[in-house]
């Protein structure tokens, strides 16, 4: 079937947005099919938007300060019902607050933990950014493997590996060098971050981040996090900071995955 | 449902949209407790079994506008004049860093537009409504809006007809 409505740029924002009836998107695809640089573009743009919600849809999740809820009227039925829940959440805060385990969690958990929410927050937006790519989604790929892992390993000043994932079903793509973080305390130059892509047979994809620590010597268990329609693992292990992320694999999946890895990665 | 419980019930929505919209959590922040005090003084003037969401986000917009208007100069409105709002992100990539200053750097109301679409999932014609521009207007802001923060991120040059008119 030809498309008889010439394609517009309204009709590429829709496709973008997933508010295309199904006859539509269909010609909206083989309209893009036969160009490669629309193609490439409505691909990023697909990827900038899932971008967003990995660095917004957080906030969803973070406690509503009293301050907004106590705005009801008062004597609201709505008023009373939010306070109940805005109680019950400062309620189990203060109950691990006012535990034995304070003292343990100040001092060792909660900068590993606040470290690994933007590991994964980082990650996610990078999966979004690349891993839609058609033409490049790699800077260097997996044919030449050595020298990748050799340049990566020399940009982060310490020596990365690409773990095998062939178990799982997924080869190496290849890999990218990302800018990484800085401190704006100290104003530490950003240490640069790698990542690896990996496909599976369906062109499922997973990246995994690499980062190394600046406080190193901590660790941390898996942890998982969704950012948006990412979904993340990640763990912090000695000098080294590690995220694996995916959009096609589901959590159950994306696990075994992440234990494959840290399996190999262990030093 | 109780239609304050419902507007109770937007209010993590209202935050994300505001965080988005300004950046830093204080600020957005304040912007959503300015929204629901309008929204609570106002509530009367809703008009029960039409869409609820549309509506805080409409009194959310109003009271925007009208925050960034007692801040700034009257221009700051034009599509040519970039808002740069500065963003703590301690910790953060800078590829993380990288998407709120290009998200900053888009004139108002292209922001607005994109984020009800892309953050919110409203329809175009529900964004239409949201901020009383006609469809034709949120889908060219959609549009340049994607076009200029692609760019940006690419660090592609800025399409010439977008590019900062002093």
């Amino acid at each position: 079937m030809s498309a008889d409505v010439p394609i517009t740029e309204v009709d590429l924002q829709a496709y973008v947005d997933g508010r295309l009836a199904e006859g539509r998107r269909g010609e909206v695809e083989t309209w893009l099919a036969s160009r490669p640089d629309e193609a490439q573009r409505v691909a990023q743009l697909r990827s900038q938007r899932d971008a967003l919600r990995a660095l917004y849809d957080p906030v969803l999740d973070e406690p509503v300060p009293e301050r907004l809820i106590r705005l009801a009227p008062r004597g609201s039925r709505a008023r009373e019902l939010a306070l109940v829940a805005g109680w019950v959440a400062i309620g189990a805060v203060a109950g691990v607050l006012a535990g034995w385990q304070l003292h343990a969690w100040q001092a060792g958990r909660s900068p590993a933990m606040s470290e690994g929410a933007s590991i994964a927050r980082s990650a996610a937006v990078a999966h979004a950014t690349y891993s839609p790519e058609v033409r490049h989604p790699v800077e260097v790929g997996a044919d030449q493997e050595k020298h990748l892992v050799a340049w990566l390993s020399k940009r982060l000043g310490a020596r990365v590996r690409a773990p095998t994932l062939e178990a799982a079903g997924l080869s190496l793509m290849g890999g990218r060098l990302l800018p990484g973080e800085g401190d704006p305390a100290s104003g530490a130059e950003p240490a640069p971050v790698a990542q690896f892509m990996y496909q599976g047979a369906r062109g499922q994809r997973v990246t995994l981040y690499v980062r190394t620590e600046v406080h190193g010597h901590s660790e941390t268990a898996f942890r998982f996090a969704r950012e948006g329609g990412v979904r993340v693992f990640y763990w912090i292990d000695r000098d080294f900071g590690y995220a694996l992320s995916s959009s096609d694999l589901d959590r159950t999946h994306l696990e075994r995955v992440a234990e494959l890895v840290y399996r190999q990665l262990e030093p | 449902m109780d239609e304050r419980q419902a507007i109770v019930g937007l209010i993590p929505r209202l935050r994300r949209y505001a965080r988005a919209l300004v950046g830093d959590r204080a600020t957005a922040d304040d912007l959503v407790q300015d929204t629901l005090e309008r929204a609570w003084t106002k509530f009367h003037l809703y008009r029960g079994g039409t869409d609820l969401r549309a509506w805080m986000f409409t009194v959310m917009h109003n009271v925007h506008v009208n925050r960034v208007r007692a801040h700034r100069p009257t221009d700051v409105l034009t599509e040519d004049m970039p808002e740069t709002v500065q963003r703590a992100a301690q910790g953060d990539s800078l590829m993380v860093r990288d998407l709120e200053r290009a998200l900053a750097s888009l004139p108002e109301e292209q922001r607005e537009v994109l984020l009800l679409v892309a953050l919110e999932d409203m329809s175009y014609d529900e964004a239409a409504r949201t901020l009383g521009i006609p469809i034709g207007t949120v889908m060219s802001r959609l549009s340049r809006a994607r076009e200029r923060l692609r760019a940006t991120m690419l660090e592609l040059p800025v399409p010439a007809k977008l590019t900062v008119v002093k």
